[in-house]
């Protein structure tokens, strides 16, 4: 038989039947389409929890005082409270380690901050001007601290926007105002971009003030909070990790890594505990519609045995006139793939149109690789073959004279 | 044409079905030959084993013992699929349930074997046309479904499917049987035409004297064996032309 054949026979069968064939596909279109609007989602997710994680800086590594709690963790036992990391530690990274393009140490804590009748609650970072280098900072209005204000302990501040909407109002001119943080005054000499996102963590409800002020009227003493640390490029980071560690594990005089009383964090790891976790999300959401996916599949078996047992008779005069088992066997296996490679394509589409919609109606990120198509492709293919296997094997293993006889 | 040419030979073929422990003889050592251009009738009560001899005849099955060669070749010991292409090949059948594909056109119909010959598409054609012609179904009906013919176009379709591989044998299995007394006259008419215009072989199975009597030799079986094996001395000739 040849292709062209096989063509014909599976074109003129599905056609016979075209109201069963629709609905049997419609299950494999429901499955696909689920799976590609589901993962859409997850990657969507993906996507935007890594572009967050991204905006932080660029080859960035993270010292913080206290033990991380486990692999990955940014959250560590003694952040904000614990007082092993110093000035002098983050000046000897900068002037130690190689192939560091900067080091930013920051004391950082949550005040209350008051402006003219409002107050809000917000994160006060002390540091210095490289910061705005290494966490990717930009200013919109005004400027950024510099050096002679760190020196010189001015009481200034730079606003992050959330933090300006809260104090000022939406868009509010702000520059030059006063605003209050733990008591002391602050004028205001800047606001910065908006990096978006939202919630915890958000770069933008923060206010800036120089790391020398931050200690001496806020946080006290000449402990920091965080030493970010900005690698020359992607595959030093490796090495200045191992580097930034070991210094101060002499600085800090402990012999044992185990007992380090400072955590150094790869930004790389945060990305891949963020993928992780986003990733098995994406699974999840997969796995749930790939259900769906899984009973389509049972109707196409289903139809393919009510059909082959239909079709007895036929099966026999094929056979009687020459058909032998393999071709039996390849017109009905490409009666149910045909079925299935046209739903997963109607599938593909409807996913897609759905991921759309969710984005458009529900505001969550979605996206659709070119991988998942691909895969939604294969995997509809490869469920016509596993389904329709047993129902042709049954047709081709048929009896020529008992089929003939068949009523 | 060669007249004596053998073109099936039976030498003691036996069926056994085995039910169980219980073995049921249904053919005990059958022993004939048909030369080719021959039309025969297999004449027999049923269960008197003539379905299983046209199975055995027709490649269907295979015989327990005994060997039936056709055409020159011994095919009681294929397998399955050899068997597929001796019928591909060497034979075409004619049912009584004309088994034709529902919904397709008649010429689709006629056509059928060829894509398991994978004859070429602009070869079909011209088969088909020949075929059709032979088995006097109208040009102007070859474009409708064959759920639309009466019984007797539906096989004159059926002869037609059989015989657009040039078959060695052309087997009818009560081609009759479904169709009423007149029609099935011109059925039988058509074979007569097939067997003296074109020298097909023609073996017909029936169980009916009077459909037998077409032929112009009858094979008379019972019980499992054949009881008499002669020339038909009272042959039935139909009109061509009124068919």
């Amino acid at each position: 038989m040849t292709i062209n054949d096989l063509f014909n026979e599976t074109y003129a069968s599905l056609t016979a039947n075209k109201a069963r064939s629709g609905l049997t596909m419609l299950g494999i279109v429901i499955g696909i389409g689920s799976v590609i609007a589901m993962i859409s989602v997850g990657q969507g997710a993906q996507g935007s929890i890594e572009a967050r994680i991204n905006s932080l800086g660029s080859n960035l590594l993270l010292v913080e005082p206290g033990a991380a709690r486990g692999a990955g963790t940014f959250v560590s036992s003694g952040r904000g409270s614990a007082t092993t990391l110093t000035l002098e530690d983050s000046d000897a990274i900068a002037q130690n380690v190689a192939q560091v393009s900067e080091v930013a140490p920051e004391a950082s804590r949550r005040f209350q901050v008051t402006a003219t009748g409002t107050n809000t609650n917000t994160e006060v970072v002390g540091t210095v001007p490289s910061y705005q280098d290494v966490r990717n900072v930009q200013v919109d209005e005004g400027s950024f601290i510099t050096d002679a204000q760190v020196q010189s302990g001015s009481r200034v501040a730079v606003l992050g926007p959330t933090a300006r909407d809260d104090l000022f109002g939406e868009g509010a001119e702000s520059v030059g105002d006063t605003i209050r943080i733990n008591n002391t005054e602050f004028t205001v000499i800047g606001v910065t971009v908006a990096k978006g996102g939202t919630g915890f963590g958000s770069q933008d409800d923060m206010i800036y003030v120089p790391l020398t002020t931050a200690q001496r009227y806020l946080t006290g003493g000449d402990s920091v909070t965080t030493i970010s640390v900005q690698a020359a490029n992607q595959q030093a980071m490796t090495q200045v990790q191992q580097d930034v560690t070991a210094l101060l594990l002499d600085r800090h005089r402990i012999g044992d890594p185990t007992q380090a009383d400072f955590s150094v964090l790869n930004q790389e790891d945060i990305v891949a505990t963020a993928t992780s976790v986003t990733g098995t999300f994406t699974l999840l959401l997969g796995a749930i519609a790939g259900i769906s996916l899984l009973v389509g599949g049972i109707g196409i078996m289903n139809m393919m045995l009510t059909t082959v047992t239909e079709r007895t008779r036929e099966i026999g005069l094929r056979k009687a006139i020459g058909a032998k088992k393999d071709d039996i066997t390849m017109q009905f296996l490409a009666e149910s793939v045909a079925l299935t490679v046209i739903g997963g394509v109607i599938g593909i589409a409807l996913g897609w149109l759905g991921a759309s919609l969710i984005s458009s109606v529900g505001g969550i990120t979605t996206s659709v690789s070119g991988s998942s198509v691909i895969l939604a492709f294969g995997v509809s293919a490869a469920i016509g073959v596993a389904f329709g296997y047993y129902p042709a094997r049954r047709a081709s293993a048929l009896n020529p004279i008992e089929a003939l006889r068949y009523e | 044409m060669d007249a004596r040419r053998p073109i099936i030979e039976c030498r003691d073929i036996c069926k056994t079905y085995l039910n169980g422990d219980v073995a049921t003889p249904v053919l005990k050592n059958v022993t004939f030959t048909i030369d080719a251009g021959e039309f025969v009738a297999i004449m027999g009560p049923s269960g008197s084993g003539k379905s299983t001899l046209m199975h055995i005849l027709g490649a269907l099955d295979s015989p327990t013992s005994g060997t039936y060669r056709l055409d020159g070749r011994d095919v009681s010991t294929l397998t399955d699929d050899e068997l597929a292409d001796v019928r591909r090949e060497k034979i075409g059948f004619v049912f009584q349930s004309f088994n034709l594909l529902p919904r397709a056109t008649v010429l689709r119909n006629a056509i059928l074997p060829l894509i398991y010959a994978e004859t070429d598409p602009e070869r079909r054609e011209t088969l088909a046309e020949h075929a059709l012609n032979a088995a006097g179904m109208p040009r102007d009906r070859w474009d409708h479904l064959s759920n639309q013919l009466s019984g007797g176009q539906m096989q004159r379709v059926a002869i037609a499917r059989a015989l657009i591989n040039s078959p060695s044998i052309v087997l009818a299995d009560e081609p009759t049987g479904n169709l009423d007394t007149k029609t099935g006259e011109v059925v039988l008419g058509t074979f007569q035409e097939l067997n003296e215009r074109e020298h097909h072989t023609i073996v017909l199975i029936t169980h009916e004297r009077y459909v037998a009597e077409h032929a112009d030799r009858i094979i008379h079986i019972q019980d499992g064996v054949i009881v008499e094996d002669s020339r038909n001395s009272r042959r039935r000739i139909v009109n061509h032309t009124a068919a």
